[in-house]
């Protein structure tokens, strides 16, 4: 990937993701959200992982945002427009943030292999798909064995839940 | 100036014609003739004629007499188009105006977008006739696709209104739901193709034959007639989910005339209306295009040799591969035009759904079909290896 | 009381529509190739075929002024069509017949006379209330015009489009 490109695409990812916090209108905040997952989602294919790039599209920004400003549109937006900045939580915020970028500064300060350039690419495509499958099959098939059953529990308890309300 | 000359040229160049030839020679003129198939089946299908008779006003000019150019109604889509260019583009007081202003454009770029990995062709002049031949190219659609979701959902919140608002409730949830459907009812293709990858889909199907017309290679296997069941469920599945996705008729609640005037766009005019309306026939056109890699082969037909000579009948080879990469296009599109027409054709016989109906339908009876069809066609994969 | 509507139990085949479905679209795509063979003629061609022999005899079309069977003009200017007119389209200007005048018993003539067809509703009032059987409503329904102006029947454009109407007339009827 071309470097302006990867400047471009990393500096609209974060001025939407600051945006996100910024906006006062929840629905603004979760179309900078989905601007910023698009941004990722180029950062991906800058990387040549089309699979990840697209789950993160189709996944994210297709659905989990769409059920979220779903829930957004169905909500009284004045009420958030007329709350006031909680100056503790505010200043609060922005320490938490401060320390977090410090931290990574610091990991990344001594992480070696991240000093040295890595190798280029294969100049055939990767098959993506089928690595990532096999993968998660052969290596990783517990832990993903074990979080289908966790996110059917999920399912099964909200069905159960929303059913009680019924009532 | 260094970062400049380090660009593909070559790459950008082809890739932009392809684009300008897919988009502006043929898919914006391909919409625009969809909505005039449009009224004239809807019009013979109800015993009537529909636009027969559009011609240039030239009286309107000076002249004493109109032309028609004797093509029929042939000129309504330019007749519209002029319509809507110069009609008020008017903006309701109530609205929230940037998200107005966004909506109609989100919700017309993304089903462009999708065109990007569709195969069209095989080969011309040994360029490969797709502008993005990515490997992920099926989750590719369907993740664009989904982002045509907030075209609607603003379009319906902005207008402030609350037809407008049930209509982009409506599409929402009704989109979310068979996304899921036509994502798991396209799944045995995947399986059986090995790839998720268009082309590669394409390829597949000039090699073993079309999914749904298993025999076009010849031969006719044991496997081939196993695969045909599942393949079938498959194609009846994801059809009825691109009805839905595409809101056409026997799904189209979120602009249900009788109930909520016009839906998600009922506050626009002009040309945001239009491109509402080009973004709904767009994603037609892009869903038909989907239908024909996936089931019905690409560009592929018997006998018929691609864009760089191979395959096909001995003696066509004959012929220069220029005019075979044109056939295959011309094949393609001719596939999707059928497929176009049957979306019109079942619009004008079906009635609307109930919106209960509509999501038992999709949750209770697509999904679990789908989810079976994979393990069926899974099964019938490793037994007949 | 209530009436309970019985649910009809539906076979399988029923249940998952698609026969049906195949059916309703059998139908329609039948309809389109009779359409396009033209084996239903439905439809007219407008402006090439016309209705106007099918036209039945009570069709109001534009109001028209009628001359009797000597020429002689039927209205006397009693304005009554002016107003019961319900848009108000008609204008009259009576003028008086001078007492030398060989038809001095009429009184009065329309000196101007014209009807707005731009504001005409062919409701048949004016038809209705006239005493002289003057004014009629023709089977004229193609009243065009480029200009507001041309719209604007004048009185001469009023006989014209009625011509010649037989039959009594009270004006002229001496024992009236």
């Amino acid at each position: 990937m071309a470097p302006v490109l990867f400047y471009f695409f990393a500096i609209m990812t974060l001025v939407f993701a600051v945006a996100v916090v910024a906006n006062r209108n929840p629905v603004a905040s979760a179309l900078s959200l989905v601007v910023s997952f698009l941004g990722l989602a180029a950062l991906f294919v800058g990387l040549d992982a089309y699979f990840i790039a697209v789950i993160q599209v189709l996944v994210y920004a297709g659905a989990v945002m769409v059920l979220f400003l779903f829930i957004i549109m169905l909500l009284d937006l004045r009420a958030e427009e007329r709350r006031r900045v909680n100056i503790f939580a505010f200043v609060g915020g922005g320490l938490v943030a401060v320390a977090f970028v410090a931290q990574i500064w610091m990991v990344l300060q001594r992480f070696e292999a991240g000093k040295t350039a890595f190798l280029p690419l294969p100049a055939e495509r990767i098959d993506d798909v089928r690595n990532v499958g096999r993968i998660l099959f052969s290596t990783h098939n517990l832990p993903f064995q074990v979080i289908g059953v966790l996110i059917l529990v999920a399912t099964i308890g909200v069905v159960v839940l929303s059913k009680r309300e019924l009532k | 100036m260094d970062f400049f000359f380090q660009l593909p040229w070559w790459l950008i160049v082809t890739s932009l014609a392809k684009t300008i030839f897919l988009i502006f020679l043929v898919v914006l003129p391909m919409v625009s003739y969809t909505v005039y198939a449009e009224r004239r089946v809807s019009a013979l299908i109800q015993d009537r004629l529909g636009p027969n008779r559009t011609g240039f006003p030239l009286t309107l000019l000076g002249f004493k007499k109109d032309f028609s150019p004797g093509l029929g109604g042939l000129g309504q889509p330019i007749a519209d188009a002029v319509k809507f260019l110069l009609k008020e583009d008017f903006v309701p007081g109530h609205v929230n105006k940037l998200y107005f202003w966004l909506a109609p454009c989100l919700a017309m770029m993304p089903a462009i977008v999708t065109l990007a990995a569709i195969p069209f062709g095989s080969y011309l002049f040994g360029e490969k006739m797709v502008v993005a031949d990515i490997n992920v190219g099926l989750l590719f659609m369907f993740a664009i696709s989904s982002v045509g979701v907030y075209g609607i959902v603003l379009a319906g919140w902005s207008s402030n209104s609350k037809y407008p608002f049930l209509g982009g409730i409506r599409s929402t949830s009704q989109m979310i739901s068979y996304e899921l459907a036509m994502g798991l009812s396209a799944v045995p293709v995947l399986l059986i193709c090995g790839s998720t990858g268009l082309g590669a889909i394409t390829d597949y199907q000039v090699r073993e034959g079309w999914l749904l017309v298993p025999f076009t290679d010849g031969g006719l296997s044991l496997r081939e007639v196993l695969l045909w069941i599942p393949l079938v469920l498959a194609f009846i599945t994801f059809s009825i989910s691109m009805f839905a996705e595409t809101n056409r008729l026997p799904f189209d609640l979120p602009e249900s005339e009788t109930e909520l005037v016009a839906g998600y766009h009922t506050e626009y005019s002009s040309m945001k209306f239009a491109l509402f309306f080009l973004g709904e026939y767009t994603a037609m056109i892009a869903g038909s295009a989907l239908i024909v890699v996936l089931f019905l082969g690409g560009w592929h037909l018997p006998l018929i040799p691609n864009g760089a000579n191979q395959g096909g009948l001995e003696f066509l080879h004959a012929i220069p591969a220029w005019i075979w990469g044109i056939v295959n296009i011309t094949v393609f599109f001719a596939k999707v035009a059928v497929l176009l027409f049957i979306f019109i054709w079942v619009r004008w016989t079906l009635p609307r759904f109930r919106f209960d109906q509509l999501m038992k339908l999709g949750w209770l009876y697509l999904f679990e079909i789908a989810l079976v069809n994979i393990f069926l066609t899974a099964g019938i994969l490793a037994f007949t290896k | 009381m209530a009436y309970v509507v019985p649910r009809p139990n539906l076979t399988w085949k029923e249940k998952i529509y698609l026969p049906s479905i195949v059916a309703g679209l059998a139908i329609t795509i039948k309809h389109l190739k009779r359409m396009l063979f033209g084996q239903t003629k439905v439809v007219m061609q407008y402006p090439e075929e016309k209705w106007d022999s099918h036209m039945p005899d009570h069709y109001r079309g534009a109001p028209t002024l009628v001359k009797d069977e000597h020429g002689r003009e039927r209205c006397v200017a009693c304005q009554l069509c002016e107003f019961i007119c319900p848009p108000r389209c008609i204008a009259i200007k009576p003028g008086e017949i001078p007492a030398e005048s060989r038809f001095a018993k009429v009184e009065k003539y329309p000196e101007e006379f014209s009807i707005d067809m731009t504001r005409c509703i062919y409701c048949g009032m004016c038809e209705e209330v006239c005493p002289e059987q003057a004014i009629f409503l023709r089977k004229d329904y193609s009243i065009t015009g480029t200009t507001r102006g041309a719209l604007m029947h004048d009185k001469a454009r009023l006989y014209e489009l009625g011509g010649v109407f037989t039959g009594l007339v009270h004006k002229w009827n001496p024992k009236k």
